[in-house]
C-alpha cells in the first residue's frame, strides 16, 4: 500500500522551520491543501527561515510543485527566507524554471463587468454592420446579375454542373420522403375533419390546393436551406480559410462571380423542378391516405385533385420556389464569404446560413400571400 | 515577359513603399514603414512571430487597404489606383499562399491554367501544355490530374508556386514558403526560387522567419519589430548580421544564442 503524502513540522532551536515531506506525491491522490503550512508560519515565534527534509519521499509529480509554489509564495508574503537546499535536484529545478520569466502585467484576462446598456449598445451597433455588410453584399451580387444579362460573366461550366447536379439530382430522395410524408399528414388532418360531414372526397382537394400553392415550395425550401445552404456556407467558408478566396482575388477572379454566381443560378434552376416534383409526390402522398383509408378509388381522387387545382395556382408555387432558391443560394453563400479565420468559424457560417435561409424563405412566403391576396390568385 | 524585363533598364526600384501604417480598426499593427525592392531582388520580409509580416504582404497585393501611406509599384501608385488598374498591376505578380490554397476543385493542370484561359486567347491543348511546364518546372510533371488533396503538403506548395508561375509574372510573393516543410524540402524549394529568380528575371518577396531561408536567399530585407510597432532595420541580411544595428536583430539573427534570454 503507498503511503499517503505527508507534511510534518519540525522547529529547531534556532529560528528554522523544517518541513518534512514524505510519502507517495501523486496528483491522482488529490492534492496537498497549504493551509497547514500557513498556520505554522504564522504561529510565534515567527520563524526567519523555512528549510526542507525529504529523506521519506518517495515519489513526486506536479502536485509536490504547486504545493511548493504556494509555500514559496507564502514565505514571500511573511517575509520568511526559503531554503531549497533540502529539496531533491528535479523538483528545484522545475520551481526555478516556473519562476523564471516573471508574470507579465496585464496579461492576465480580466473579467470585464459589461453593463446592460453596454451590451445592448455593442449589439445594436453589430447588427448595424451585419445589414450594412449584407447590403454590400447583395449590391455587388446586383452587379454582377446585370453582367450575367449582357453575358459578360467567366465562370468554369463544370462548376455549374457539378452544382446542378448536387442540388437538383442528389436532392431526390429527401425531397421524395418528406414531401410524401407532408402530403400524408395533410390527408390525415383533413380526413379526421372531413369525414365528420361525408365529405371525405374533398381531402383531394385540400392535399391538392396546399401542396401546388404553398407546401411544395415552403418544404423544398426548408429542405434545401438545410442542405445546400448548409453545404454553400461551408465550402465557401472553408475556401476562406484554406486562402481559396483570396488566390482567386489576387488572380483578378472575382469570388462573386466565379463562386457565386454558378450556386444561385444552380438552384435558381433546380428549385422549380423540385418543387413540381414536390407537388406531385405529395398528391401521392394524399392519394395513398385517400385509397387506403377513406375508400376511394384512384380515379375519382384524381380527377377532384385536377378539378381542384388550376394552372394559376401552379406556376405561382413555382414561381416562389425559384425565389426561395435565390434566397438560400445568396445567403449560403454571405455567411460562407462572411466567415471568420477557424474551423469553428465555417461550422458558425453553415448555422448561420440556414437559420437565413430559412428566415428569408418565411418572410418571403408571408409576402407573397399578401400579393397573392391583393392580386387576387 | 519576364524572360526579357521590359523595364530592365529602367532605375526605378520594382516596389516602393513609403510611409505604410498598418492597421485593423483602430488597432494599429504597424506604422511609418518605408523601403524599396530592386529589380532582381530577393527581398525577404522578417520579424518576429506576429509583428505583421503576413499582413504586410495582404498589403502589398491589395488584400488589405492601407490606412496610411502608400505602396508603388515601379511608377504605377497601387494605393491610389482603382480596382481595374489593380488588377492589371496585380496581373504582373504572384503569390504563393502560406498553405498553397490550391482550389480544391480543380485538378493541378486545371489550377494552373485558370489564369491562362481567363488571360490568353491560347487554346485548351497549349493551355494544358503550359501548365505541364509549369508543373515539371517545380518538379511535378505527371501530376497533372491529381486534385490538391490527393498530394502532400509540399507538393501543395509547390503546385502553388507553378500557379503562380502561370503567367510568368514580373514579381513573385512567398508567404512563409517553409512553413510545415521538412528541412530538405524547404531547402529545395530555397534553391526553386533563386534559380527561378536567376533564369526569370524575376524579382521575389518573401516572407519568413527561417533563418536559414534569410541569409541563403536574401539580398535585401525589412525587419518588422512588434514591440515599437515599426521597422528597426533593412538591407541585406548577411550585413546585418554582421553589423546589427539593434539588439533586437542582432538577437534575431543569431536565435539569441551566446546569451541568457
Amino acid at each position: 500500500m503507498a503511503e499517503q503524502d505527508q507534511v510534518s513540522f519540525q522547529r529547531g532551536n534556532d529560528t528554522t522551520l523544517l518541513i518534512h515531506l514524505s510519502g507517495v506525491w501523486r496528483l491522482r491522490g488529490g492534492m496537498t491543501s497549504d493551509v497547514t503550512v500557513q498556520q505554522e508560519l504564522e504561529r510565534s515565534p515567527q520563524p526567519a527561515r523555512v528549510a526542507f527534509e525529504v529523506q521519506n519521499l518517495t515519489h513526486w509529480d506536479s502536485s509536490i510543485l504547486t504545493f511548493l509554489t504556494n509555500v514559496s509564495e507564502l514565505c514571500r508574503q511573511h517575509g520568511i527566507a526559503m531554503d531549497r537546499a533540502g529539496l531533491p535536484a528535479g523538483v528545484r529545478r522545475l520551481l526555478e524554471l516556473a519562476e523564471a520569466v516573471p508574470e507579465k502585467k496585464g496579461a492576465r484576462k480580466e473579467d470585464v463587468e459589461i453593463s446592460f446598456l453596454e451590451r445592448v449598445g455593442n449589439t445594436a451597433i453589430d447588427a448595424g454592420d451585419s445589414v450594412g455588410e449584407m447590403l454590400k453584399f447583395l449590391g455587388e451580387m446586383s452587379v454582377t446579375f446585370v453582367r450575367l444579362f449582357r453575358m459578360n460573366v467567366r465562370f468554369r461550366a463544370v462548376d455549374l454542373f457539378l452544382l446542378i447536379q448536387q442540388c437538383g439530382a442528389q436532392a431526390l430522395p429527401i425531397v421524395t420522403l418528406i414531401s410524401f410524408l407532408v402530403g400524408v399528414i395533410l390527408a390525415f388532418v383533413g380526413a379526421v375533419q372531413l369525414r365528420q360531414f361525408g365529405a371525405q372526397i374533398y381531402v383531394a382537394d385540400l392535399v391538392g390546393i396546399a401542396m401546388v400553392r404553398e407546401m411544395g415550395a415552403m418544404m423544398t425550401g426548408i429542405i434545401m436551406a438545410g442542405r445546400t445552404g448548409a453545404a454553400f456556407a461551408a465550402q465557401l467558408g472553408t475556401m476562406k480559410v484554406t486562402q481559396e478566396l483570396d488566390a482567386f482575388t489576387t488572380m483578378g477572379f472575382s469570388p462573386l462571380e466565379f463562386l457565386v454566381l454558378p450556386r444561385v443560378i444552380a438552384l435558381v434552376l433546380m428549385m422549380p423542378l423540385l418543387c413540381l416534383y414536390s407537388d406531385f409526390v405529395g398528391i401521392l402522398g394524399g392519394a395513398a391516405i385517400g385509397v387506403g383509408m377513406l375508400n376511394l378509388s384512384w380515379t375519382t381522387y384524381f380527377r377532384e385533385t385536377t378539378n381542384a387545382i388550376n394552372l394559376t395556382g401552379l406556376f405561382g408555387g413555382v414561381f416562389k420556389s425559384s425565389v426561395y432558391g435565390v434566397l438560400i443560394a445568396l445567403s449560403g453563400c454571405l455567411r460562407g464569404i462572411q466567415c471568420g479565420n477557424s474551423s469553428s468559424a465555417v461550422g458558425d457560417a453553415a448555422t448561420s446560413a440556414v437559420v437565413t435561409g430559412i428566415v428569408a424563405i418565411v418572410a418571403a412566403c408571408g409576402v407573397f400571400a399578401l400579393v397573392f391576396y391583393v392580386l387576387g390568385i | 515577359m519576364a524572360g526579357e524585363p521590359t523595364n530592365g533598364n529602367d532605375q526605378r526600384p520594382a516596389i516602393s513603399v513609403s510611409h505604410l501604417t498598418m492597421a485593423y480598426g483602430s488597432f494599429v499593427l504597424m506604422r511609418d514603414l518605408n523601403f524599396t525592392v530592386n529589380h532582381g531582388d530577393v527581398f525577404i520580409i522578417m520579424g518576429g512571430s506576429g509583428s505583421g509580416k503576413s499582413t504586410l504582404l495582404r498589403h502589398l497585393i491589395g488584400l488589405n487597404e492601407a490606412a496610411q501611406g502608400e505602396i508603388v509599384y515601379g511608377v504605377e501608385n497601387f494605393t491610389k489606383a482603382d480596382p481595374a488598374k489593380r488588377q492589371e498591376i496585380l496581373r504582373r505578380t504572384g503569390v504563393l499562399f502560406q498553405s498553397g490554397a490550391l482550389w480544391s476543385s480543380m485538378t493541378l493542370a486545371e489550377n494552373v491554367g485558370l489564369a491562362l484561359e481567363e488571360y490568353t486567347d491560347l487554346n485548351p491543348e497549349e493551355i494544358r501544355e503550359i501548365a505541364s511546364l509549369k508543373l515539371a518546372l517545380v518538379g511535378l510533371k505527371g501530376f497533372e490530374d491529381y486534385y490538391p488533396s490527393e498530394i502532400s503538403g509540399g507538393m501543395q506548395k509547390r503546385a502553388g508556386l507553378a500557379r503562380a508561375m502561370a503567367l510568368d509574372p514580373e514579381i513573385l510573393f512567398f508567404d512563409e514558403p517553409s512553413a510545415g516543410l521538412d528541412p530538405i524540402s524547404s531547402r529545395l524549394l530555397d534553391d526553386l526560387i533563386l534559380e527561378l529568380r536567376d533564369s526569370l528575371g524575376a524579382t521575389v518577396v518573401v516572407v519568413t522567419h527561417e533563418l536559414a531561408s534569410i541569409f541563403t536567399i536574401g539580398n535585401n530585407s525589412v525587419f518588422l519589430d512588434a514591440d515599437t510597432r515599426t521597422m528597426i532595420a533593412g538591407g541585406d541580411p548577411k550585413k546585418l548580421l554582421a553589423h546589427p544595428p539593434n539588439p533586437t536583430v542582432h538577437r534575431f539573427l543569431t536565435r539569441g544564442e551566446g546569451e541568457q534570454i
